[in-house]
């Protein structure tokens, strides 16, 4: 199914060389000294944990940053791309982490206010379907793209960067919101620009996809590159120790237990929704047992927000008798009591819910601790308590910090996760539920959080994962459900479940139709298995 | 284009520095101006800044004048670090005169010393009820607190007008728009200085200001409620998710800052009028608007940012009467100095950078670091 890029012929003249670059922001040195050349038609793969320089690099490439010293060179000719203007002139087009599209405007719509003035806006529709269909993207123009999936946004933008016929297509990170599905999809749209001599930048930090999409991978670590390499030279494991720059021990996926008790009991959860762009629940039923790492799969805006809202009781449910943390009724409560009632939550966006980025670090630590003993004394804040727990959580945590207590801006994303997290399995909860827990952080960050969040559970908490990545809720799950429109599936069985049976879940099919669709042999049988297990 | 890049580290002697070029510069385009319309810029100059501070009377004024502004931009501070946007003080200020006012013309026989605290208790009743309004309107309807705060100014000023020309006034008042004067249990006392005796106009209620702003600066950066209020108005949605109510903030922060401008003019009458008459504050729950932001939300620079607005008000005043300046070209003189100030203040924390545009080649190799288009 992977598209075959290795056969490619490699031109001798370098579609973009990059000489020596350096850039600093004051004293810190985010990119030094790189040497990197991308071909005509070449899937060139740019790896590298988060804070390793990569968004530095291709925003240099992009024209958002202009390198200290050092200098590019575009089809040979030394080239400054003084802004993404120019870079798009040139014949670059990039696709970005976090899309930046109008949700209430129509497809053509949304791409007719980023093309640049001069492009000529009749016709628009019909050049948008004819480019959709010449290269397999499915999509239509009259859309609105609220009512697209997140990998039919991604399709607007990359259809956006199309209508400019790039040379050079930098993707960011562009499968972490994807279905396996949509991923293969995607893979055989950049595989046919490919072909057609479009280069592509991949960064992505998934090595499976690095091995099966690109040819040549340029490897960066703490600014500086580390290496060049053929892909298929090296096995994933080999990626990742040239990326973290140690070995790796793999996470075992963890065993199934039996008869752990139930923690936490969701009976029959009903929420409207609150806007045209929400979704709403639909009789959630879920039940968190004791030493269990729960994984809810599901596409991003299938309802995965509002269920953690309902979770942390920033909405709270008018009605009594949904949410039982044992006997005791919390559906009633707000976000503290259920704290207090042992409950912890790592909500999916950093920034501006699950801390604050403009406070120190002190202060994110009381955010979510100021009902605990000796952090507030007669309405007082401890400055001590509050500056303890943020050191005590970033020693645990392996949080690095430029200083002692800085503001939470400062911490690299990577950093700022594992901060929010280990906030609040220092608290050691009886139940903790985290909402994407390791999204946009770097692999040896991710290693971590998965494995802290394991111990958790393996030391008597519940744990409840909501989470895009497949390969995530795989590596942490004893069970695992999905969420699709609303609707949550039964919770199946970990071992018994397969990429494929959870991708199409995530798509909407029911298990029983999901059979009959010709996914893989082994995927059938687990299924049937799986599905006999959860009507038992 | 230019873009203002923030500051990687702002140096101690800039910071001393930048509000003293403010103030030449100040004095420069200021002089220049005065110059221009026929006046000795010399003279204007010292009537302006000098003059306030001449005598030791002088001085006392200026703090009685600043009394206010320090205690209304504290409250201020408050609602704006929650991202609330009181512009309705000015009326708040009002109600609480009226509801110290009450009772002072209510009680007239009592003798009590505590009697001032229960007026003030009165007035920050009814200065937080007051601002309770747009709070409640802003979380049961989504209204804009900032039209409703700021029509209800002119309600309350209407009020007072109407209040002290029927049900209320002096029937002594030869048909003047005024109440009784108050009792003298209702009076605020000059503040007698030891060794140096009266100063100006000089009463307890600056005495007060002062201890206010310093325990909003406590409330704000040592409180837990307080961190509710700066939460709020950073990241509402880590403050939902901390478990602090956005509807209880806006309405704590709305009536606090009410209390307090309703307490700002209790003092105002209390001490320095002594009666209701339609016209009690020069516009103080306006000014402090600026007093709050010149001070950068802070209780503790509140106190220097009033002196300073008090001073130039004063030294507006003064060159009016002493120079026959008009009104209109002292507001443009205390225009600049407010635009220094700030500009000051800005480019302490920024620094201004030349970038190339779409054209430009090369000029764009200067710029490291964040930049932050203003």
């Amino acid at each position: 199914m992977g598209p075959s890029n290795q056969s490619k012929t490699t031109p001798l003249s370098p579609l973009l060389a990059g000489v020596g670059l350096t850039k600093s922001f004051g004293r810190f040195v985010a990119n030094r000294d790189i040497d990197f050349t991308i071909y005509p038609g070449e899937l060139h793969a740019l790896l590298g944990e988060n804070g390793a320089g990569k968004s530095t690099f291709v925003k240099m490439i992009y024209g958002l940053l202009q390198p200290d010293s050092g200098h590019f060179e575009w089809r040979g000719q030394p080239v400054q791309f003084n802004n993404p203007q120019e870079a798009r002139a040139a014949g670059i087009g990039m696709v970005f982490q976090h899309f930046s599209l109008f949700e209430a405007l129509s497809v053509v719509e949304n791409i007719a206010l980023a093309l640049p003035a001069d492009f000529p806006k009749e016709g628009l529709a019909e050049l948008i379907a004819e480019k959709s269909t010449e290269y397999g993207i499915p999509l239509r123009p009259d859309s609105l793209v609220a009512d697209l999936s997140v990998g039919e946004q991604q399709r607007v933008e990359i259809l956006r960067c199309l209508l400019q016929d790039p040379a050079l297509l930098i993707m960011d990170e562009p499968t972490s919101v994807l279905t396996p599905q949509e991923t293969r999809q995607l893979f055989d749209v950049l595989a046919k620009l490919a072909g057609q001599g479009c280069a592509v930048l991949f960064i992505s930090h998934k090595l499976d996809e690095i091995k099966q999409l690109t040819s040549r991978a340029t490897i960066l670590r703490g600014g500086e590159k580390i290496a060049e390499v053929k892909t298929k030279d090296k096995s994933a494991k080999q990626l990742a120790e040239l990326m973290v720059g140690s070995k790796i021990s793999a996470i075992t996926p963890p065993e199934a237990r039996n008869n752990a008790p139930a923690i936490l009991h969701i009976k029959g959860l009903n929420r409207p929704a609150a806007g045209p762009f929400d979704t709403a629940l639909k009789d959630i039923n879920l039940t968190a047992h004791a030493s269990e790492v729960l994984g809810i799969a599901g596409i991003a805006g299938n309802g995965q927000s509002e269920l953690m809202n309902a979770l942390t009781g920033e909405y709270c449910s008018s009605q009594p008798d949904i949410i039982f943390m044992g006997d005791r009724d919390i559906s009633q409560m707000g976000p503290m009591a259920r704290r207090v009632a042992g409950l912890s939550f790592v909500p999916e966006e950093r920034n501006g819910h699950a801390a604050v980025p403009g406070m120190r670090l002190s202060e994110n630590a009381l955010l979510t601790s100021y009902e605990r003993e000796g952090a507030v004394q007669m309405g007082v804040v401890s400055q001590a308590y509050a500056t303890q727990s943020a050191d005590r959580i970033s020693e645990m945590f392996d949080v690095r910090r430029p200083e002692a207590d800085p503001l939470a801006s400062a911490l690299s994303g990577g950093n700022l996760q594992k901060f929010v997290v280990g906030r609040e399995i220092a608290k050691k909860p009886d139940v903790l539920i985290v909402s994407q827990p390791t999204w946009g952080v770097d692999v040896g960050a991710a290693q971590f959080i998965r494995k802290a969040m394991m111990d958790l559970a393996a030391n008597g908490a519940a744990v409840i994962v909501i989470s895009q990545d497949l390969e995530e809720i795989f590596a942490v799950s004893h069970k695992i459900a999905v969420l699709h429109e609303g609707l949550l599936s039964p919770a199946y069985a970990a071992r018994e479940m397969t990429a494929e049976a959870i991708g199409l879940l995530m798509g909407g099919s029911h298990p029983e139709k999901a059979v009959k669709k010709p996914a893989g042999k082994s995927a059938k049988k687990s299924l049937r298995k799986s599905v006999k297990g959860a009507r038992a | 284009m230019f873009v203002l890049e923030p500051r990687a580290s702002v140096p101690l002697s800039l910071t001393l520095l930048v509000p003293v070029i403010a103030i030449v510069l100040t004095l420069i385009i200021g002089g220049l101006i005065f110059g221009f319309l026929g006046y000795n810029p010399i003279e204007a100059l010292y009537e302006f800044f000098v003059a306030p501070l001449s005598r030791p009377d002088q001085i006392g004024n200026l703090l009685v004048k600043a009394c206010p502004l320090i205690i209304i931009g504290t409250g201020l501070v408050f609602c704006y670090r929650a991202n609330v946007w009181n512009i309705g003080a000015e009326g708040q200020l009002i109600l609480g005169a009226m509801g110290a006012g009450w009772l002072a013309l209510s009680f007239p026989e009592v003798q009590s010393p505590f009697f001032l605290a229960v007026m003030a208790g009165a007035a920050m009743l009814a200065g937080g009820l007051w601002g309770a309004i747009p709070a409640l309107l802003k979380v049961r309807f989504r209204t804009n607190e900032i039209l409703v705060s700021l029509m209800l100014t002119y309600v309350a000023a209407l009020f007072l007008d109407w209040i002290v020309r029927g049900p209320w006034r002096d029937p002594m008042s030869f048909g003047f728009p005024l109440t009784k004067t108050y009792p003298d249990a209702g009076l605020i006392p000059a503040l007698i200085l030891p060794g140096i005796g009266r100063l100006g106009q000089l009463h307890w209620g600056v005495i007060f200001a002062f201890l206010i702003a310093i325990g909003g600066w406590f409330y704000l950066s040592r409180m837990l409620a307080g961190f509710q209020i700066k939460l709020m108005g950073d990241a509402p949605r880590a403050g939902r998710f901390a478990g602090f109510s956005q509807a209880k903030t806006t309405f704590a922060v709305l009536m606090i800052s009410g209390a307090l401008a309703g307490l700002a003019g209790m003092i105002e009458v209390s001490a320095n009028i002594g009666q209701l008459q339609p016209h009690i504050s020069f516009g103080y729950g306006f000014t402090a608007i600026i007093v709050a932001f010149l001070a950068r939300l802070n209780p503790l620079a509140v106190i220097v940012a009033g002196l300073v607005i008090a001073l130039a008000e004063l030294g507006g005043d003064t060159a009016q009467i002493s120079m026959g300046i008009p009104k209109v070209v002292t507001g443009i003189f205390k225009g600049i100095l407010l635009f220094m100030l700030l500009a000051g203040e800005t480019l302490t924390r920024y620094r201004l950078v030349r970038v190339s545009g779409i054209a430009g080649q090369g000029a764009a190799k200067t710029s490291k670091g964040g930049k932050a288009n203003v």
